[in-house]
């Protein structure tokens, strides 16, 4: 145990000092993630508002895919990106490989089927005399899906954090597509396996404790949004 | 509250978007030890500073680096498996090869030298009692330069490692270490990363200075003519700095708790 409370105490020094290198990390890391956010939840809110609010073939069989993506590991997103990234790759000529916005897509496609599938499971369960009032007062298609969306606001946003706690905390894809190169593409979570691998606990366990505090900011946040909303 | 986060999200994606990711730089895949020796963090910066680009250093397992230079996913490559990198000349991936330093690889262990290869006269002398003895080994096991290393050692000496004592940890060589200390096992290290390592663990350095455990160290720059978008320019102009006085001279004076971890070895 003694060994574990001098590394949480230097770690604390550490987080204190405002080391830049730790800074540094934690500002990719919020970078990348907060992109990834962003354009996920872009495309992912309005398309599962679709999936919910319509009738197809399929439908089921959509669900239940978004259910396993949801377990996707996450090196295996970033194997896939990595043969089409590299300059061997499909993409390749893009050069996207080793840079942040490699890391951005990789965790995009981690946290779409969650946000998708958590809307449409949030929409799905909203009070079901909402859609019938909709159409009684003559509501078109996009009047609803708004409607239907800021009815179930707080679940969506639910949705968002999720995937936001997932991108950040993610490690696979974010090595992998990454390369975990120092002042560029080097997160947090990239940085506590270096930390690790190199005996520095210290250092690791700084970077996740600021991991956790930001989570829990975020989080913070997020609540009092909600709560001014009401 | 729709219009504030829709602003929030544009204000972000904005103040994020253009100006982090444009920067140009040279990308160098390399070896775990260059990086976890601490060399790099000294002898890049002044790279850097003289000619004002960013270096990009992916450090992975000297196997992968090789790759993925081939891949021609980076733009140099500074790697200690001379054998390989050989391969890869061979075929047109790689220009320019260069020596740049060299060092040793040791053979680490418990103070006790449960296998007693202490008193060996070669590695292959010292690895026989190990395998004989089943005395447990770390190996890295991820195609790195000292996996490969190892893998020819092990050959050399006539032993195909097998069974319970003996370990690939798939890890890098800081991690291989530190598994080994846990386990009081042997495991093959080279000289910079045990040295830089050497206050972390328990493990002493066991057998070493047989001429077969030498470890230079290349570098190389993706060719051009097949991979059209590489710079380099850079690539060469970091080859001809590691390679040159200044940079010699930096490999020359880096020490670690006072000791040398690598020797230049340019002409």
């Amino acid at each position: 145990m003694d060994y574990f409370s001098h590394s949480l105490s230097v770690a604390l020094e550490l987080i204190f000092q405002l080391d830049p290198a730790v800074w540094q990390v934690v500002w990719t890391s919020l970078k990348i993630s907060l992109m990834a956010i962003v354009i996920a939840s872009a495309m992912a809110i309005p398309l599962g508002a679709l999936i919910a609010l319509n009738e197809f073939a399929g439908k089921r069989f959509i669900q239940q895919l978004l259910n396993t993506l949801m377990a996707m590991p996450t090196v295996v997103v970033g194997l896939l990106l990595y043969g089409l990234l590299s300059r061997r790759g499909a993409l390749g000529d893009l050069g996207l490989l080793y840079t942040p916005w490699a890391v951005v897509i990789g965790e995009c496609l981690l946290i779409f089927p969650i946000i998708l599938n958590l809307t449409v499971v949030a929409i799905q369960s909203a009070d079901s005399r909402l859609l019938p009032t909709l159409h009684s007062l003559g509501a078109n298609r996009g009047q609803t899906m708004w409607m239907v969306l800021s009815e179930t606001r707080f679940a969506i946003m639910a949705a968002v954090v999720v995937g936001f706690g997932r991108a950040l905390g993610e490690v696979g894809a974010a090595m992998m597509l990454g390369g975990n190169i120092e002042g560029f593409t080097r997160t947090m979570t990239t940085a506590i396996a270096l930390e690790t691998s190199k005996g520095e606990f210290e250092l690791g366990l700084a970077l996740g404790l600021l991991l956790l505090s930001i989570a829990f900011l975020v989080n913070l946040f997020l609540q009092l949004l909600q709560r001014r909303a009401v | 509250m729709k219009k504030f986060l829709t602003g929030l999200a544009t204000a972000a994606l904005l103040a994020i978007a253009p100006a982090t990711f444009a920067e140009k730089s040279l990308k160098m895949s390399t070896t775990t030890s260059t990086v976890n020796s601490g060399l790099l963090a000294v002898l890049d910066p002044a790279f850097e500073k003289k000619y004002g680009i960013r270096m990009d250093v992916i450090a992975v397992g000297t196997g992968k680096a090789l790759r993925i230079g081939g891949n021609g996913d980076v733009d140099v490559v500074f790697v200690h498996a001379p054998t390989a990198e050989l391969k890869y000349v061979a075929s047109g991936d790689f220009i320019d090869r260069s020596a740049v330093m060299h060092n040793d690889f040791v053979i680490v262990g418990a103070e006790s030298d449960p296998a007693g290869i202490g008193s060996a006269k070669t590695v292959a002398e010292a690895l026989t009692k190990i395998a004989k003895s089943q005395s447990p080994f770390v190996s890295r096991g991820d195609d790195s330069g000292t996996h490969k290393k190892e893998k020819l050692l092990w050959k050399a000496a006539g032993i195909e490692p097998k069974g319970e004592w003996y370990q690939a940890a798939g890890q890098g060589m800081g991690a291989v270490l530190r598994i080994a200390d846990d386990k009081q096992a042997y495991a093959l290290a080279d000289r910079g990363t045990q040295i830089a390592y050497a206050d972390k663990m328990a493990l002493k350095v066991i057998f070493e200075g047989d001429k077969a455990l030498f470890n230079p160290y290349h570098v190389m720059a993706v060719n051009p003519a097949k991979h059209k978008h590489v710079r380099y320019d850079l690539a060469k102009k970091y080859i001809d700095f590691v390679t040159g006085k200044e940079g010699q001279a930096i490999i020359e004076s880096y020490r670690k708790r006072g000791e040398q971890l690598f020797y230049p070895a340019a002409k």
